[in-house]
């Protein structure tokens, strides 16, 4: 048993846990915003980071880690629901490019002041657990109270954005608000109120998503630092289907799964080009997704 | 009671409704009558603030509706079933039902059994899918989706749409009853006139936005001539 968990394979296993539930996060979080608004945000990592940086790097570093994360969260309720009003409202109904640029636009600008404020240098965020593996019988298991954590985190965070869309009365007008909006609005539905707070639970989700990976030792908080986290969520709700939440999210992890595998056995330089290889075989295949039913029936 | 005046829309240049003007009592059916682009859902898009008209007012007992955002319409009491019926296919039964109690005030549970007492086979199917439903089922989520929030206006586009005769002669039988019995004002939109003016206390005949006539159904039922030219019903 205790040479099972140590074992290779159960360590990749591990591993690719860790870093797909932070894909799974990614995925959903655009998959918020795709299913209400019809827009993939590609801001989606820097208005996350962006919100990390106002709660880790404003409040001075000996704040508690969990006030910081709650300020994080806030601020991103705060910046999705600004960037809705201001930003994308104006958009809807335009030529598909329109939001496109304009969110691209939105992820340099946001990078860039950033920076200015706080610096390109890396910033450490101080972490409530130990990062360190545990050990069994003086072998590492691949897997850390730190990791543990993330895992735990994500799934709730998971858990709660499932719950208030299945069980809640603002659940059921998000979705209705998505999946009809005219008829949404004769039964009372306020659709446009709908979308931002589309926008806020989405960068809500991404700040949470921002903190972890800001978390890692190695890499820490920087202005650009969500943008290849970014990329892998991306592939995973687009093979996930950008309509389906729970697609998104086992892709996520699958995808996490399936890297830490070919990191490991093949080579870490193959895997971006495995990424793109499933992305291509899966848009090729079922270019709804494959969690999306596809023709659905509309009436 | 609603009360339409001088209401005009034109969608740019196309002139869709012209000073259209005409009263729907409480406790009364009025049938909007009229061939394809006559402007009959215009006309009800235009009562609960889907379209903004050019010029004129509706009032519901007096209140003010013109210029008031749909979602606010709806909350003064305005039902609209919109054509095709609005359901919403990937919701169950009871998600599209509890959507339309969102509004209202009071105990769901009583309100949900309140509709599946008038509809029972909704209450069978409530935990399937909107999507498996037919199309006469459909039509009867859409009725009690508006009726679960207690509105006192009833805008019903082509209901009939797509239904069998037995089917259509059912749903009408009971639209009567439901607004008899809660004093609804209803306005009912209707291609099928035959069936529509069976059940209708009054008529509205629209030709390309313009009312030709406006009486009570019967009258409008032993008119020659509206029958032939307007109404398309021939012996």
């Amino acid at each position: 048993m205790d040479s099972f968990l140590t074992s290779r394979n159960v360590s990749d296993l591990l591993g690719g846990v860790t870093s797909g539930v932070i894909y799974a996060l990614v995925a959903l979080s655009l998959v918020l915003i795709w299913r209400s608004t019809r827009m993939l945000n590609f801001a989606q990592g820097a208005m996350a980071v962006f919100a990390t940086y106002i709660g880790f790097a404003i409040l001075a570093p000996s704040t508690n880690y969990w006030v910081s994360m709650a300020v994080a969260i806030l601020a991103g309720l705060v910046l999705g629901g600004v960037t809705e009003r201001v930003l994308v409202r104006p958009l809807y109904g335009k030529p598909e490019i329109n939001p496109i640029v304009a969110m691209v636009g939105l992820l340099l600008v946001l990078e860039s002041i950033a920076a200015a404020i706080w610096s390109t240098s890396s910033r450490a965020l101080a972490t409530p657990f130990s990062i360190v593996d545990w050990q069994l019988n003086h072998k590492p298991v691949a897997l850390s109270p730190f990791a543990l954590y993330e895992i735990i985190t994500s799934l709730v965070v998971m858990a709660i954005v499932a719950g208030l869309f299945q069980y809640t009365k603002l659940g059921l007008q998000l979705r209705a608000a998505a999946l009809a909006p005219e008829v949404s609005r004769l039964l009372g539905v306020r659709v446009g109120r709908m979308l931002t707070v589309g926008w806020m639970l989405s960068t809500a989700v991404g700040a949470v998503t921002a903190v972890l990976v800001a978390s890692n030792f190695f890499t820490g908080l920087t202005p650009s630092g969500m943008d290849g986290v970014f990329a892998f969520g991306f592939i995973a709700a687009a093979i996930g289907g950008l309509d389906s939440p729970v697609g998104a999210m086992v892709s996520g992890l699958a995808l996490g799964v399936v890297f830490q595998f070919v990191g490991d056995y093949v080579n870490s330089n193959a895997i971006i080009l495995v990424a793109l290889a499933m992305l291509i075989v899966s848009l090729m295949v079922r270019p709804n997704g494959i969690f999306t039913r596809s023709a659905q029936r509309r009436v | 009671m609603i009360v339409v005046e001088n209401l005009s829309v034109s969608y740019g240049a196309v002139r869709a409704l012209q000073s259209v003007s005409f009263e729907a009592p409480s406790g009364e059916i009025t049938a909007v009558l009229g061939a394809n682009g006559a402007g009959k859902t215009t006309l009800l898009r235009t009562i609960s603030g889907l379209v903004t008209p050019l010029s004129g007012t509706v009032r519901k007992d007096g209140d003010l509706l013109s210029g008031r955002k749909t979602e606010d319409i709806v909350r003064l009491g305005v039902a609209h079933v919109p054509e095709g019926r609005g359901v919403i296919a990937e919701f169950t039964v009871e998600e599209n039902l509890r959507l339309g109690f969102m509004i209202a005030r009071g105990s769901l549970a009583d309100a949900l059994d309140e509709q599946y007492a008038i509809f029972p086979v909704l209450g069978e199917r409530r935990r399937q899918a909107a999507a498996t439903l037919s199309g006469g089922e459909r039509q009867m989520l859409a009725m009690a989706r508006a009726l679960i929030a207690r509105p006192r206006v009833l805008l019903l586009d082509e209901p009939s749409l797509g239904l069998a005769p037995l089917v259509t002669a059912q749903l009408m039988q009971q639209i009567r009853e439901l607004c008899a019995r809660e004093n609804l004002t209803v306005v009912l939109v209707e291609q099928n006139a035959t069936s529509a003016l069976r059940i209708a206390q009054r008529a509205v005949v629209l030709r390309v936005g313009v009312v030709v006539a406006n009486d009570t159904a019967a009258a409008v039922r032993d008119d020659e001539n509206l029958r032939q030219y307007y109404l398309g019903m021939v012996e």
